[in-house]
């Protein structure tokens, strides 16, 4: 049996990545998939802890979890296309045009 | 029961007339203006004169409730009007000595600018006044006290384009505040005690007490603070300093408001308030104390001024002395009695200064006049017998009046007789020299008088345009007025004359319902303490034989005061014309330091004035208003700049940033959190 701590940290090393990639990376495709890393830290977590636990909630809170993730994944996607039709870019410094 | 006589009316109707003159005035003509104003003023004069012609019949005091004002708990004023003898009496001096002003001013100032302002003011004064008058509790008197100081400031300072005029009419303003300042505290001492402002409950409440003859109390307080109140609206020592700038006004403004009706409010407020007086010994002292003193003194300073309307100014001042000393040995009648005779002869010499200024092109002062007689006729005939009336020669109105004060102030006390007595030598002396100055010996002045002569900086300019062509007599308008002040001044004295010269002093008897109705039990409360005062009784009723004796032969020793006076004046302005300037020389550092009145002046500007205003440009102005107020609301708001300026800067609108500052911030609370936990362990 893995301890806890082993998944926390893994978790945890995660969703810093996600953080690091979000924060650092310039194109758009790889910022999403920063967040689905961050998403996927967090459940990490989740069922751990429910198998940790016994209780079943966490691992339905990660059903949830996946299925908002996939709906954002279909309007990211779209987003992103319709960026890239129009601005001819990936590039988010380069999407600025409310900025002051 | 009194049908309701609607005394609102009275101080209504000038109301009326300055609201139409002050609003639609600038558009009408001048016969239009002058029409309006004098209507309005002469609808309230016949309508005070109806009352009177009624008043014989009225239930006396009548009073009347307009409306409510305001409510608090227990405590209630309202609009409301009272009317008895005494209010009759000043309401009749006020209309109609008001009113003649009025038709002078038409002639007065028919060439002036601002004609309809100034008659839009004049009105508004004479509500204000009605309401002082009429008013049925302190707070409508107190209205009415206020709004007539307003008046006072708006017509000194009426050719506010000189800056003596609108320094005067500040100057007025904020003495008289110093005395309205005592004026209010006394009216919330009477709140607090009594409950209640009007008249009738006040006075009921205050009639069971006794004297405060021992320690003074909270009568003594009420009534020494209604007196700088007074003080300050009647210009006494040591508030009197405002009264001979407040000169610079037009002349028929100095005539109605700074000599017959306005100043004289005090008296009438203390009359008024004789019940609270009567009680406060100590406070009558201080009143008779400080009218004596301020008769002689202005007195004193009337003799060396040059000033035409000066001299009559430190005059007023000094009779208002008088009317102060009679209150100060609760005679009261007399008080009013001397109120309304001055109200005559005050009147008029200062209309007919203002016709001799008229007549020698807007001079006043008096070296440059003289030898007027002959030239203007009615002014010089009427001046005259104003002339002669406040000198107190018999038979005319000051003879009278003049000397039932100082037969009640003999009564009081000797040094309080001796003192009058000496001013009233003065006060024939400077009058004498006035007439004789203006109106014997030589014309002094040149033909066409110089209007720009910057000697006398209250003479420079005043704005009499078109007037340079030699001595002229006034018109009629100016000269009817003079002639019925001048009857009045002669037989005024008339309707009081006292016991001993074989008349029935029905003024007296007049006013005896309102004065002698509530005297205290202790009726010699009003003698000093240490003083060797005759144990005179009140003048109701017989007097004994000697009394008589003695008061006739004081009566003689005033008239040949008078007479002195006159042959002074006489001597050294008409005999020996030169006399005066040697004897100046002689007692030059005395002349000098009179001249210059005492230098009051001087000292209030640099122990009062200067300090104060030291004190508010330093400390209130630059010290807490600059530094503390503003820069308050200043730096708060700098620094609230200079903070958003820093933070700005993570507005950049560069998404990663705000992803960094989101990052960190939840880092920030889960540290803290965790910190939390590992304390809680």
């Amino acid at each position: 049996m893995v301890p806890l701590n082993y998944y926390l940290l893994l978790s945890g090393f995660l969703f810093a990545c996600g953080v690091a990639g979000f924060l650092i990376k310039r194109n758009i495709i790889t910022i999403f998939m920063s967040i689905e890393l961050m998403l996927n830290g967090v459940n990490l977590s989740f069922v751990a802890f429910a198998a940790h636990w016994h209780a079943l909630s966490g691992q339905i809170f990660v059903f949830f979890v996946m299925v908002v993730a996939a709906a954002e994944a279909a309007v990211g996607l779209a987003i992103i296309i319709a960026v890239y039709r129009t601005r001819e870019t990936l590039n988010v410094d380069q999407v600025n045009l409310l900025k002051l | 029961m009194t049908p309701n006589l609607h005394l609102w009316w009275i101080p209504l109707l000038p109301l009326i007339g300055a609201a139409i003159n002050g609003l639609f005035g600038k558009k009408f003509s001048r016969p239009a203006v002058a029409g309006v104003a004098l209507t309005f003023c002469g609808a309230a004069f016949a309508y005070a004169s109806y009352i009177a012609s009624r008043f014989s019949s009225l239930a006396i005091p009548y009073s009347e409730t307009l409306a409510h004002w305001m409510r608090a708990g227990s405590f209630q004023v309202d609009f409301a009007f009272y009317l008895d003898q005494l209010s009759l009496v000043m309401l009749l001096v006020v209309t109609g000595v008001g009113f003649l002003i009025h038709i002078y001013s038409v002639g007065y100032m028919w060439e002036e600018g601002g004609f309809y302002r100034f008659f839009s003011y004049l009105n508004l004064f004479m509500f204000f006044m009605l309401m002082l008058v009429l008013g049925s509790n302190y707070l409508v008197m107190f209205i009415g006290w206020e709004g007539v100081g307003l008046a006072s400031y708006l017509l000194i300072g009426f050719f506010f384009l000189r800056d003596s005029a609108a320094a005067a009419g500040k100057k007025a303003f904020i003495v008289n505040r110093i005395g309205d300042f005592g004026f209010l505290i006394a009216l919330f001492l009477m709140i607090r005690h009594f409950g209640s402002l009007d008249f009738s409950p006040v006075f009921q409440s205050v009639a069971p007490m006794s004297a405060e003859t021992g320690a003074a109390g909270l009568l003594t307080a009420i009534a020494l603070l209604l007196m700088v109140g007074a003080a300050g609206k009647s210009a006494q020592i040591p508030l009197y300093v405002w009264l001979p700038d407040a000169m610079e006004g037009p002349t028929p403004v100095s005539a109605l408001i700074h000599a017959a009706t306005m100043v004289t409010a005090g008296v009438y407020m203390i009359s008024r308030s004789h019940v609270i007086f009567e009680r406060a010994p100590m406070a009558l002292t201080v009143v008779a104390v400080i009218g004596t003193l301020t008769a002689l003194f202005a007195a004193t300073i009337g003799i060396t001024q040059t000033d035409i309307k000066k001299v009559l100014a430190y005059s007023t001042i000094s009779q208002l002395g008088y009317m102060f000393l009679a209150c100060g040995v609760a005679a009261f009648s007399a008080a009013i009695f001397h109120l309304m005779t001055h109200a005559f002869f005050k009147g008029l010499l200062f209309l007919a200064a203002g016709s001799v200024i008229h007549a020698v092109g807007g001079e006043q002062d008096m070296r440059k006049m003289g030898g007027l007689r002959k030239k203007i006729p009615w002014t010089s005939w009427t001046m005259t017998i104003g002339t002669i009336a406040i000198a107190g020669i018999p038979p005319l109105a000051g003879f009278f009046s003049k000397d039932e004060i100082l037969w009640r102030a003999y009564q009081a006390s000797w040094v309080y007789w001796l003192i009058g007595l000496i001013t009233a030598f003065l006060t024939s002396f400077y009058m004498f020299r006035l007439w004789f100055l203006t109106f014997t010996g030589e014309y002094r002045g040149s033909q066409d008088a110089q209007r720009h002569d910057a000697d006398t900086p209250a003479a420079a300019s005043v704005p009499h345009g078109g007037h340079s062509h030699g001595v002229h007599e006034s018109p009629m308008v100016i000269i009817v007025p003079l002639v019925i002040l001048a009857v009045l001044s002669f037989v005024g004295g008339w309707i009081g004359i006292p016991g001993s010269l074989g008349g029935k002093n029905q003024f007296d008897k007049f006013l005896a319902p309102v004065f002698h109705a509530s005297t205290p039990a202790l009726n010699s409360a009003h003698t000093m303490p240490g003083e060797t005062a005759p144990p005179e009784q009140q003048t109701e009723g017989p007097e004994p034989q000697t009394s008589r004796t003695t008061e006739l032969t004081f009566t003689g020793i005033s008239v040949v005061a008078a007479l002195l006076g006159l042959g002074l004046a006489w001597l050294l302005y008409s005999f020996q014309p030169e006399l005066p300037q040697r004897i100046a020389d002689t007692l030059n550092g005395l002349y000098t330091t009179v001249l210059n009145k005492y230098y009051v002046d001087d000292i209030y500007a640099a122990v009062l004035v200067k300090p104060l205003l030291a004190i508010s440009t330093k400390v209130l102005w630059h010290g807490v208003d600059q530094n503390v107020i503003d820069a308050t609301l200043n730096n708060s708001a700098d620094g609230a700049r200079q903070l958003s300026d820093s933070v700005r800067h993570m507005q950049s609108g560069n998404i990663r940033s705000y992803a960094g500052w989101v990052a960190a911030g939840a880092a920030a609370v889960i540290c803290y959190m965790v910190w939390l936990g590992v304390r809680a362990q």
